[in-house]
């Protein structure tokens, strides 16, 4: 079966950003950026699935600048058979981009759709979910393990008290946490191999997709900065400063 | 204006979130209409009837709404929240399941883990891991929202009266379907609503040694949590995670115990209003966060707090 694998392009997780002075967002300009860690791990369960036989094909799809392209071709030498990038500028909202994927699913048809739970920048964990409305597919989302037997796929969802399964349908979205698989890392011929992959690049427009949004951006700030703390020398000290001065136990 | 808040239960308890999400719900003003979609959960609606604050309970009582596969609740949710000016839902891991899947349904962008209610089109929520605020302002005709409850002191879960009434809507989508689940079991006070929560790094070096956490949590009545290093160790369940990818806590102390204090585990415990840290390295970025740092080794540290507390 052919796998539709969605990563993003984000500021590297290592990063502390800064928010700009002006408040219109956080200064990416030379900001190392690297594959979500989320859609690493996207990538790699594909390709799980691909070594144990039951892909076929995957295919990596990204939506955003031209620069994503980066992203993709890390996708192919891990692994991934090609790549699309859908090319486009502006910061698109989570529908958009749900629709974009749609589009790209439409023409694809894979059986299986795997994303990332969330993107590291917005924290958003939305784009899985719409995929899956504007699909009408079942959704797993935030899977720590995927089985795909016959023409079902069950996904273990890790939930706030523990885990739970369920049996999907395919074609079936997936979206990954943290404890699904350890991404491995691209080998140099690899790296070289992936650069002869092929790379489709398209448009919203080419997919007949609006990017409008109803949500609007007005500001970013950065958050309250906490007050200094001190350094207290023994654990009597400790208990002391937490009964009588902070009084929280 | 009419706002549809969508209640977490398990089919026979109201989920504490649920009244934190009443609370941001009354916030934005207007009459709040709570919808319980489950099987067998007429208690959670009588519980829901008595939150202060909520005009309406709508009881969707159906064996396809069991389990909250989204598949099944967000066509409900969509055909009933239509209606409404906003749509609430807890950020937990069901929220954050069904409730994009409804905005998408409806044709509107979502706004995730909101912690302010600027206006009722204006909302704050936390962007790169807690590193940044953004105000966001939605011009969508229904508003949908994910709530972080912690951002929100919980309304009264006692004191109102409103009127439950059954709703008919059976979707079943016959996508999907439960086959079973593992929850952790713990006497102690969960995670995300404690008052006092302890919590285990990688410097805890294995699960047996969390047994001091343990008991210096019993003795605070505080819950236990842990960071990812210790969780993909495998010294604690991945339920116990707090941060970026795990649980988000505000509790009123701290105690991070052998966590070095990386990005993503400050994002789920910044806010909490007193941080303690515990550590042998003086140089740990969790001191830059912390109220009272003490640099000493955890294993003679904690057992004496235990019994200093």
């Amino acid at each position: 079966m052919k796998v539709l694998v969605a990563v993003k392009r984000v500021v590297d997780y290592n990063v502390k950003v800064r928010v700009k002075a002006d408040n219109s967002g956080v200064d990416l300009a030379n900001v190392k950026m690297s594959m979500n860690p989320f859609c690493e791990i996207a990538v790699e369960e594909a390709v799980r699935l691909k070594e144990k036989g039951v892909a076929t094909e995957i295919v990596v799809v990204s939506i955003g600048p031209s620069t994503a392209q980066e992203q993709l071709r890390t996708a192919l030498a891990l692994g991934a058979d090609r790549a699309i990038l859908v090319e486009s500028a502006d910061e698109l909202n989570s529908l958009a981009v749900a629709k974009l994927l749609k589009a790209v699913v439409d023409k694809e048809q894979p059986q299986l759709v795997i994303l990332g739970k969330q993107a590291i920048d917005s924290d958003n964990n939305q784009t899985g979910q719409m995929l899956a409305a504007l699909t009408g597919f079942g959704q797993g989302t935030f899977a720590s393990k995927v089985e795909v037997a016959g023409d079902k796929v069950a996904v273990t969802r890790e939930i706030d008290g523990g885990a739970q399964t369920v049996s999907l349908s395919l074609p079936a979205i997936v979206t990954t946490d943290l404890r699904l698989n350890e991404p491995r890392y691209a080998s140099l011929p690899n790296i070289m191999k992936a650069k002869k992959k092929p790379l489709e690049v398209l448009t919203p427009d080419a997919l007949g997709v609006s990017t409008a949004s109803t949500n609007k951006t007005l500001k970013v700030e950065a958050p309250a900065a906490r007050s200094a703390g001190i350094k207290v020398k023994s654990v009597a000290e400790l208990v002391e400063k937490l009964k009588n001065e902070a009084k929280v136990i | 204006m009419t706002i549809l808040v969508i209640a977490e239960h398990d089919n026979k308890v109201l989920a504490p979130a649920t009244l934190n999400t009443v609370a941001a719900a009354a916030k934005i003003g207007g009459d709040i209409h709570i919808l319980v979609a489950g099987s067998n959960a007429g208690a959670v609606a009588e519980a829901a009837a008595k939150v202060a604050g909520v005009s309406k309970v709508l009881l969707a009582d159906n064996a396809a709404y069991a389990h909250q596969l989204p598949e099944n609740v967000a066509p409900l949710v969509a055909e009933l929240g239509a209606g409404y000016s906003h749509i609430l839902a807890a950020a937990t891991s069901n929220g954050k399941n069904i409730l994009p899947r409804v905005a998408a349904q409806l044709d509107v962008d979502q706004i995730s883990e909101i912690i302010s209610v600027e206006s009722a089109d204006t909302f704050k929520r936390p962007i790169y891991a807690g590193n940044a605020i953004a105000t966001v302002q939605s011009s969508a005709s229904v508003k949908v929202i994910t709530v972080r409850a912690t951002g929100f002191d919980p309304v009264a879960a006692e004191g109102g009266s409103a009127a439950v009434e059954a709703v008919g809507a059976a979707h079943d989508a016959g996508k999907s379907s439960f086959v079973g689940e593992e929850l952790a079991k713990s006497d102690r006070p969960e995670l995300t609503a404690a008052k006092i929560v302890v919590s285990g790094g990688r410097g805890m070096q294995n699960g047996d040694n969390f047994k001091h956490l343990y008991a210096l949590a019993d003795k605070l009545g505080a819950a236990v949590g842990a960071s990812r290093a210790a969780v993909d160790a495998g010294f604690v369940p991945n339920d116990m995670q707090v941060g970026q990818t795990g649980k988000i806590v505000a509790p009123q102390l701290y105690i991070a115990v052998g966590i070095s204090g990386a990005i993503q585990h400050l994002a789920g415990m910044k806010d909490s209003k007193v941080i303690v840290a515990i550590n042998k390295d003086e140089e740990a970025p969790i001191f830059q966060v912390a109220d009272y740092g003490l640099v000493a080794d955890l294993f003679e540290a904690v057992p004496e707090l235990e019994k200093l507390v």
